[in-house]
This record gives C-alpha cells, sequence and structure tokens, in this order.
C-alpha cells in the first residue's frame, strides 16, 4: 500500500521528528564522551612524563572536542523540549518518573560540564598543569554522568522500575533508587560508553593514519595511532563481550519478540541457527537467503547448544516491533561492522605490537578509510534498541500512539521537521568545514588556545 | 509540597533570566556599542565563559519543571509548539554564531556571525517575552489539560488569540527592553574605553523607555488577567516585590558609575527579580490559567507529580545546586573585572 506510506500522518511524522533530531545530535556526543576520556590520557601522560608533546597533541583533540561539543550542545537542547512539544500525553504521564533523570542530568552533569569546559578551554595559560588537568577531568567527568542520566531514561522506557501507575492514568515513582538501578540500566550504560570510546578511537587513529600517510605532523601522527589504536583494541573487545553480550541477555530476558525480530527467527526452534546474512521476507514469514551458523543463537543466548529460542511465531501480533526488516538490518549492521571494527583494530594493534605499525601504508589507509564506520554502527545500533522497543512507547506499559501530543497536527510537525533539517544541514556542512580546516591546519598549529581563543 | 517547587522552579527561572538575560542582552546590544571587529570581539568575550553555563539553566529549569510538574511540561510546551520550535531553532544558531566566529579571519564570515548573533538574541528576548505574556494572559485549555495555540490570529486578547497579541507583544517589548538594558549594564561592567561609554549611553537612553513600558505593561496585565489583582489584593505582602522592581529599576539610573557599574548592574537583576516574581505571585497558585474557563486552568496542585517524587526529588536537588553553586562562583569569581584584549 505505497499511497498510505507516503502520506505521512501525525503518529509518524512525530516519530521521524524525534528520530531524526536524535540521531544528528548523537553523532557528536558519542564522540565527545569517548574522546574526553583519551584527551584525560593525554593529559595524564603530559602532566607524568613532563612532556609537552602530549600537551600539544591534547591541544589538537581539544579544538576538534570544542567543535563537537557545541555541536552536541545545540542540537541537544531541542531533545528535551521534543518530550513536551512532541510526545506530551507521554510526558503528562510519565514525566513523574523520567523527569527525575532527565532533571538529575541538567543539574549534575551540564552544570558541572558547561562551568569547566569553559575553564579546559580557555584556563590553560592561567591554571598550573594539576588544575588544568582537573578541569579536563571535570570535563570527561560530567560528560559520563550525562551519559549515565540519559541512559537510565531510555532503560526506564526499555523497562520500566521504580513506578506505580495511579488511576488517573499517571505514573507515578515509587522508588528513585529502582529507576536509577534499573537492571537495563547497567549493561546499556556500559554498552553504549564502550562504543563512545569506540568512536573516538577511530577517529583518533584515522587522523594520525591520516598525517602518517600525507608525511606531515609524523610524531603527532605516531602518537594518535598508538593511542587510537590501543584504546581502540580494549573498546572493540569489550563492546561483544561482556557489554554486547550482556545487552543481548538483557533483550532476551525482558523483550522476547525483539530479539526473535532482531535475529530473523520466525519459528520457535531448540538449537536455533544465528543468521548471519539473509533478508526477512514478511510475507512469507522466513529469511530470504539465508547464511546461518547451525545452534549458534541457542548458545549465545543461553550458553546451550540446544536451548529454546522462542521466534515470531510465538507472540501475538500487537506484540511484535511494527518494523522489523529495519530492526533486523540495524542489528545486523551494527554487529557486521562491529567485527570489521574488531578486526582492524586487532590488525593495527598487532603491527604495532611488532613495531611495524607506522610504516605499513595499506592498514594506515584501512584505518583512515574506517573513520565512518564506528558512527554507523553506534547509530544502527541505537536504530535497534528503539526500534525494538516498538511497538511500546513504554515497554509494556503505553503503546507509541498513545504518547504523541494530541493537539499537534501533522502539517504543524512537518513544517519543523523540514526546518530541523534544513537547519542541520547547514550545520553539518559548517561542522565538516571547520573540523576539516582544523585537520588541515594540523596539531603542530594548535598552540596555545587561551591566545587563539582571544 | 507543590508550592515548595513552584518556588524553587520561579527561583530558577528568575536566575535563568537574570544570567542567560545579560548574555542575550549583549547580543541584542553589541551592534549598536561596537563599530569594528576588535570592539565586537572584546563585547564577545565578556560573555565567552559563562554563555554556555548560563544557559543550561535553561535546561535544568525545563528538567525540574518536568518532572515536579509534568502535567504543565506537556500541555504548555505541546501548546506552544511553534514558539518553542522557533526558540530552538534561535538557540542553535546563535550558539554556533558565538563558538564559530573567531574560528575565521575574514570580512564574510565575521560579520554575518555577528548578525545572526544579534538577530538571534533580539528575537529570543521577543519570544520569551511573549510566552511570558501568554502565561499572564491564559490559553485555551481543554477538559484534558491541553491546547494548542496558532503564532497569531485577529491580534486581538479576547476570543481565540493566538501566541502574538498586543498584549504579549506589548510583554515582549518590555521584555527586550529589560534585557538590552541589561546587557548594555554587563558590557559597561566588564570593558573600557569607547565601548563602555558607549554602553553607558545606551542604558541612559533605554532607561526612560524602560520605566514608560514597565508602568504600561503593569496597566495592561492588571487590565488582561484580573486573577492579579486578586492575588495582591488578597495578600498585600505581595506588593514587596513590584516594590523590588521600582526599588531596582531606580537603582539602574542612580547606580551607573558606583563600584565601576557593578551597583547599576545588580539593580538591573533586582528589576528583573522583581517583576518576574510579581508576575510569579500574581498568579499563583495557577501555574497555567484558561482564559475561556477559570476551572480548566491548570494550577500548583492539579499539575504536579506524586507526593513521594517531589519529596525524593529534594535530596538530591538540593545538594545539586549547592553544588552547582559552587561552580558559578568560582567561575564568575574567576573571570570578574574588565576583560583585557
Amino acid at each position: 500500500m505505497p499511497g498510505i506510506c507516503l502520506r505521512m500522518d501525525a503518529l509518524a511524522l512525530h516519530r521521524v521528528h524525534f528520530a531524526f533530531t536524535i540521531t544528528f545530535h548523537y553523532l557528536f556526543p558519542q564522540l565527545t564522551m569517548g574522546l574526553a576520556l583519551l584527551i584525560l590520557i593525554l593529559k595524564t601522560i603530559a602532566l607524568r612524563t613532563g612532556d609537552e608533546h602530549y600537551n600539544r597533541a591534547a591541544r589538537f583533540w581539544t579544538k576538534i572536542f570544542a567543535i563537537n561539543f557545541a555541536m552536541g550542545v545545540v542540537t541537544g537542547i531541542p531533545m528535551e523540549f521534543q518530550f513536551g512539544t512532541n510526545w506530551s500525553r507521554f510526558s503528562k504521564a510519565a514525566g513523574g518518573v523520567i523527569g527525575q533523570t532527565l532533571a538529575m542530568e541538567g543539574v549534575f552533569s551540564f552544570f558541572l560540564e558547561s562551568s569547566f569546559l569553559g575553564v579546559f578551554l580557555f584556563g590553560e595559560a592561567k591554571l598550573s598543569k594539576k588544575a588544568h588537568w582537573v578541569a579536563a577531568f571535570l570535563v570527561f567527568l560530567g560528560s559520563w554522568l550525562s551519559g549515565y542520566f540519559i541512559i537510565a531514561t531510555d532503560a526506564w522506557m526499555q523497562h520500566p522500575a521504580g513506578f506505580r501507575i495511579e488511576q488517573n492514568g499517571s505514573i507515578a515513582l515509587t522508588s528513585l533508587s529502582g529507576l536509577l538501578t534499573n537492571p537495563w540500566v547497567f549493561w546499556q550504560y556500559l554498552h553504549n560508553m564502550t562504543g563512545s570510546v569506540v568512536t573516538a578511537s577511530f577517529v583518533m587513529a584515522s587522523i594520525g593514519a591520516y598525517y602518517l600517510l600525507i608525511q606531515r605532523d609524523e610524531a603527532y601522527g605516531r602518537t594518535f595511532v598508538r593511542l587510537g589504536v590501543i584504546a581502540g583494541v580494549i573498546s572493540t573487545a569489550l563492546m561483544i563481550f561482556p557489554t554486547g553480550d550482556g545487552q543481548a541477555k538483557n533483550i532476551a530476558t525482558f523483550q522476547g519478540p525483539t530479539l526473535a525480530a532482531m535475529e530473523g527467527l520466525f519459528q520457535t526452534a531448540n538449537g536455533a541457527p544465528l543468521a548471519l546474512i539473509g533478508q526477512p521476507d514478511m510475507e512469507n514469514r522466513r529469511l530470504d537467503n539465508p547464511i546461518v551458523i547451525p545452534r549458534a543463537l541457542s548458545f549465545l543466548t543461553y550458553r546451550r547448544w540446544g536451548a529454546r529460542v522462542r521466534g515470531l511465531d510465538q507472540f501475538r501480533p500487537d506484540q511484535l516491533p511494527d518494523n522489523i526488516p529495519l530492526l533486523y538490518y540495524a542489528y545486523h549492521i551494527m554487529v557486521g561492522l562491529g567485527t570489521m571494527l574488531i578486526g582492524a583494530m586487532a590488525l593495527a594493534a598487532f603491527l604495532l605490537w611488532r613495531g611495524r605499525l607506522y610504516g605499513a601504508r595499506p592498514v594506515l589507509w584501512l584505518l583512515m578509510l574506517m573513520l565512518p564506520a564506528p558512527y554507523i554502527a553506534t547509530t544502527a545500533g541505537w536504530i535497534t534498541a528503539e526500534v525494538g522497543r516498538q511497538p511500546w512507547l513504554i515497554y509494556g506499559i503505553m503503546r507509541t500512539p498513545e504518547g504523541v501530543s494530541a493537539h499537534v497536527s501533522a502539517g504543524n510537525a512537518l513544517f519543523t521537521l523540514l526546518g530541523f533539517m534544513g537547519i542541520y544541514a547547514i550545520l553539518a556542512i559548517l561542522f565538516l568545514f571547520l573540523t576539516g580546516r582544523e585537520i588541515e591546519a594540523g596539531p603542530a598549529h594548535a598552540t596555545d588556545l587561551a591566545a587563539a581563543e582571544h | 509540597m507543590a508550592t515548595l517547587w513552584f518556588c524553587l522552579i520561579a527561583v530558577m527561572i528568575a536566575v535563568y533570566v537574570i544570567l542567560d538575560g545579560f548574555d542575550l542582552g549583549v547580543g541584542i546590544v553589541q551592534l549598536f556599542v561596537a563599530k569594528n571587529d576588535s570592539e565586537r570581539r572584546t563585547v564577545l568575550s565578556t560573555i565567552g565563559p559563562v554563555w554556555d553555563g548560563n544557559e543550561v539553566w535553561l535546561l535544568a529549569t525545563g528538567g525540574t519543571l518536568y518532572f515536579a510538574f509534568p502535567a504543565l511540561y506537556a500541555s504548555s510546551f505541546s501548546g506552544f509548539y511553534l514558539p518553542l520550535m522557533i526558540v530552538l531553532w534561535l538557540l542553535i544558531l546563535r550558539g554556533i554564531a558565538i563558538e564559530f566566529r573567531n574560528h575565521l579571519e575574514n570580512p564574510v564570515w565575521q560579520p554575518l556571525w555577528d548578525s545572526v548573533f544579534a538577530g538571534a538574541s533580539t528575537l529570543l528576548a521577543i519570544f520569551f517575552g511573549a510566552a511570558l505574556g501568554n502565561v499572564v494572559r491564559g490559553v485555551p485549555l481543554d477538559s484534558s489539560g491541553e491546547f494548542f495555540l496558532p503564532l497569531w490570529t485577529d491580534f486581538t486578547v479576547g476570543g481565540a488569540p493566538g501566541i502574538l497579541d498586543w498584549y504579549t507583544l506589548s510583554i515582549a517589548v518590555a521584555a527586550l527592553m529589560t534585557l538590552a538594558v541589561h546587557g548594555a549594564l554587563w558590557v559597561a561592567l566588564k570593558t573600557e574605553g569607547p565601548v563602555e561609554e558607549r554602553a553607558r549611553r545606551l542604558v541612559r537612553l533605554l532607561w526612560w523607555g524602560l520605566v514608560t513600558v514597565t508602568a504600561a505593561v503593569t496597566l495592561a496585565s492588571f487590565s488582561v488577567q484580573p486573577h492579579l489583582k486578586e492575588s495582591f489584593g488578597a495578600r498585600p505582602w505581595g506588593y514587596v516585590f513590584p516594590l523590588l522592581a521600582v526599588a531596582g529599576l531606580a537603582g539602574i539610573r542612580l547606580g551607573g558609575g558606583r563600584r565601576e557599574g557593578l551597583d547599576a548592574f545588580l539593580s538591573s537583576c533586582v528589576f528583573i527579580l522583581g517583576m518576574l516574581c510579581s508576575l510569579v505571585f500574581g498568579v499563583y497558585p495557577d501555574v497555567l490559567p484558561s482564559n475561556t474557563d477559570a476551572g480548566l486552568s491548570l494550577t500548583i496542585q492539579n499539575s504536579a507529580a506524586s507526593r513521594y517524587g517531589l519529596t525524593t526529588g529534594l535530596f538530591w536537588f538540593i545538594p545539586g545546586m549547592i553544588l552547582a553553586t559552587g561552580y558559578f562562583t568560582y567561575t564568575y569569581r574567576n573571570f570578574a573585572g574588565k576583560v583585557k584584549r
């Protein structure tokens, strides 16, 4: 029914509105959270060895960080607003719960971050080396705390905890600790933050590889590649085990239909196969052109080769995610790219250990070209999480159509969606232009930030 | 408990308007007080390290409003859909204008971002003022506590008003004047030489306008929203807030040269605090009045979160705000005095 698909109703537009703005927004924090850690590592090395080289390296990355941070801030503000503007019935019902974590993010992390980012960016000339390290640490702490509160908010929508439904239909918080220590939070937070380190590692290694390939700023290039590859090989490994594994177990435990849809498992099976490749055929309820590993899904999920895994046939249609192919592809893109990320980092780490990496041009080319891959994998991962939550807005409690703003028409939603698309297109161009300039100017140029900014 | 959170949020809003107000005000007056690139750079550096932190008060206030009064958050954000989205776009443009301006030394690049910064700051002051006006005037809430307002209809207050009508526009003009004075006082406080001189002259010029507009919107507010008179009649101690505003207004004039303009700037803070408190006091216990049927108004009671949520919130909110106050004290102390080029 293509006609119906093209004529988007208000609900579809509100969904695309949030999906578009959150996807664009998260391109920036996924770098800054991880990069905050890597900059802190550079600052720590500089502090411990007294080697000014690492401080200059940190200054270069601080410039990239600052542009990304500004983008993250300006595209982040609309996210909090949209809960109220586009999802008012959800907000009215659930604001008493998720408002807690969102307000905590503002109070505990944004104040910290914004105050010390200024100190960190502008204060290096005035502060002692130790004090500047502390400012870097506080920016790192603020951004990772921010991540925690947001993941706790999302975790509550994925697996609600610590609440009660009142007579008038609103959802009241009954346990703040239940909200903050929701069993879903732990793995999702670690998985997400590790992912952020993966992105930062690849960006650092990629730009380092670029400098080595064009034979410019090579001392910095080597530092970037070394730190990027070491952090990258550790973080990509942690992505799969234990964090990815833990996250998958959460889904298996709490979102049975989602697991079946992600894996493209149409039929319940003892010893269920793991689909590597294949296209879900929803009309005939089967996976076309499949390449599978027999029994592997049972083993990965329950650690027993013969375990029974429930397929899509086990669930009522109104329990199933409303876009199973998208969910399936998003999940497979995440896993597929994730595997390539591990492979690239393992190869680079091996050569680094053998002392041959800086001269291995094909591998440097590979590292450089992998730059977009972690962004795509992370985005695909979030699509898996959020499309996987459907048809629920709050899993098991509120369906997505029940949460949308009743009075905001499709026409108004489309107007603002187009507005955001226009503004974000301008932002994207500016971002690429300014970041490109910083990379071209190079680390040797990044002398003293305080002098450069004023 | 709901009243306590109402007061806490009112204080947060006041802090937001006072802090982000001066950097918005700097944007409004920048093109009038700074005539060349170097002067504009100086003016911008008076807010460089602090504007982002100031804006965080908007987010923190929004978050606090969200969890303490979810029904109000839901109703007002969806009802004021269009102006809020425009506010978001303006905040985005303004943020990147400040952050990206100094990335290039180029006679096309910098004036472009200066204009964006000035335009976005001006429009933001207007939209925030209009929003305030809407909260005083009331909105057409339905029985589920929701509404949707177009940007404008026929600009009259009665019948089916839009976001912008003559009354909310008058509040918008008052907000623009207030923040322009506030921003000019900040520039005067933080700069020296011709920029400081121009800022002071601008304050003297705008002050008469501010007095006139303040008097006009006060009269207009009492005629548009009869509830204000009832509030002040029932609890006459509330007159302390308008008196505070008048004292602040006088202080702006009298405190001009004292302590390098710190007295005048603080007077402006007092003026803003007095005006906002008067308004909040007048509207209480409503948080969003209905302009059709007073029985449909959103009040602190019918829009508040559960008692457990509000009580628990205090346990983290109070230490969190003490920490935040600490950061701000540290930042502003580091940033004290005139900016040096």
